[in-house]
């Protein structure tokens, strides 16, 4: 274990290009599935933690649920949308991915993040003191500019949002095992690498992705304390 | 203070949850008054300055500003919704500089510029040193006043003040009521004002109104309002006895 370890390092400093390439895809699909989920979870967090409406229950009860889903399973339920019988994939829209491309990973993750991205979104515009949104009314604002500066003051529960969805699809394998394939320089990233360089007793190359994979993790959770440490100062 | 009606009141009810919290049969407002509404907690005076600054909408009944005449189902036009502004008992501000919160509404406006209105504003209110502390680090007093050079610097129609010194000491007390009557004076503001403190009423008002249980019972000059009282409520309300 030493061993590998050491020539894991070694690996990692003399930037192995099969381990450059598995990393920079990982790096693609979890920062396109986070862009995604950003632009559909922040405006969704925002409009559940503003106002009520019919129905405004069952949707969080929905985002609840999406937030303890199992990656395994929303990656059997994309396979299933995406594969060639599937009603999804029988359309053969250029928008729609087919399966074991980065496309399909970037939707498995879209589909895991952004309930996380909603819900914690939704938990930081709730946690703005509610008496704002009537004082920004009485200054001028209009709707719209009230819930833009409602979701600047909730801007740390927001960015924490963010980063806490990076956090779930960054060390997920089930969802991009499945859709992905784990194809060589196609679908390969950090989680199913690791997988499988374990199974075929490489254990240099997986330490070395382990490594990668624990320095994400650490410094996405390391700044989401820096962010939630420097929001209680305030 | 002149005879110019800027809002007048017909029939309005507010009904939360089938509790009518309001039903005010008539009250005319006059631009360039200042008219101190009193009244026990939970008579209403709340709901009616929400009511004139259009954050929420009667019930019932037609609340008139400058001509325009406001009925259920109507929408305020901006413009007009933006010539009043509010000063609520507790501040509440932004998570910004002094500067950038007094700032805001002129932002909101589209008016980019404005440092040095703001400046002169946040000087005339005593705060003109403190522009660029957070505003959540400095004391209740002066929250009050970041809130009121807010509102000053916007140089509303109408001003709305509800309770703005229920909470703080005389010294801050004093300012904000000089204040106050500085904006009444220099530029004809008409202010509306909400309190308990019957002894601030009678230091500012031109007017009188005395609200029990979401009804008018009467309005009428300062003086007259307290010394030769029309409704026998209103003189045990100014004796200090309970009128519920």
């Amino acid at each position: 274990m030493v061993r590998g370890l050491s020539k894991a390092i070694q690996l990692i400093v003399q930037g192995d290009s099969a381990l450059f390439e598995i990393v920079t895809l990982s790096l693609y699909v979890s920062g396109m599935a986070l862009l995604f989920s950003t632009l559909i979870g922040i405006p969704l967090g925002t409009l559940l933690g503003l106002n009520r409406f019919l129905g405004r229950k069952l949707v969080v009860a929905l985002l609840y649920t999406g937030m303890g889903l199992p990656p395994v399973v929303v990656g059997l339920v994309v396979y299933l949308l995406l594969s060639r019988n599937g009603p999804l994939g029988q359309l053969n829209w250029p928008l729609i991915p087919e399966l074991f491309t980065p496309g399909a990973m970037i939707v498995a993750q879209t589909v895991i993040s952004f309930p996380l991205v909603a819900g914690l979104t939704m938990a930081a515009v709730m946690g703005v003191d509610p008496r704002l949104r009537q004082q920004l009314i009485a200054l001028g604002a209009t709707p719209w500019q009230a819930a833009w500066t409602i979701l600047v003051e909730a801007r740390t529960g927001v960015f924490v949002s963010v980063i806490a969805g990076f956090g779930s699809i960054i060390s997920e394998v089930g969802a991009v095992m499945l859709v992905g394939g784990n194809i060589e320089g196609r679908t390969r990233v950090l989680t199913t690498a690791i997988l499988l360089e374990t199974r075929k007793g490489s254990f240099d190359m997986a330490i070395a992705l382990a490594l990668i994979l624990l320095g994400l993790s650490f410094l996405s959770n390391f700044a989401m304390l820096c962010l939630q440490g420097g929001g209680s100062r305030e | 203070m002149n005879n110019e009606v800027i809002y007048r009141l017909s029939g309005v009810v507010k009904v939360y949850q089938d509790r009518r919290v309001l039903d005010i049969e008539s009250l005319d407002i006059y631009r360039g008054e200042i008219l101190v509404l009193v009244g026990p907690s939970g008579a209403g005076k709340s709901t009616l300055l929400r009511l004139l600054n259009f954050v929420e909408l009667p019930t019932a009944g037609c609340i008139s500003f400058l001509d325009y005449e406001w009925r259920e189902g109507r929408a305020v036009p901006l413009p007009l919704r933006r010539r009043v502004t509010t000063v609520f008992q507790q501040p509440v501000l932004l998570d910004r500089s002094v500067e950038a919160n007094v700032h805001y509404g002129l932002r909101l406006r589209g008016q980019l510029d404005g440092k040095k209105h703001v400046q002169d504003v946040l000087s005339r209110v005593g705060l003109g040193e403190l522009a660029t502390r957070r505003a959540r680090t400095l004391s209740g007093g002066e929250l009050q006043r970041v809130s009121l050079a807010r509102a000053m610097v916007l140089q509303p129609d109408v001003l709305l003040l509800d309770e703005p010194t229920a909470n703080l000491d005389p010294y801050n007390v004093g300012l904000i009521e000089e204040i106050v009557q500085a904006i009444n004076r220099e530029h004809g503001t008409t202010i509306v004002l909400v309190t308990h403190n019957i002894f601030q009423a009678r230091r500012l008002a031109h007017r009188v109104g005395l609200l029990l249980d979401g009804h008018l019972i009467e309005t009428d000059e300062r003086e007259r309002f307290f010394e030769q009282p029309r409704d026998a409520r209103t003189a045990a309300f100014v004796r200090g006895e309970m009128v519920y």
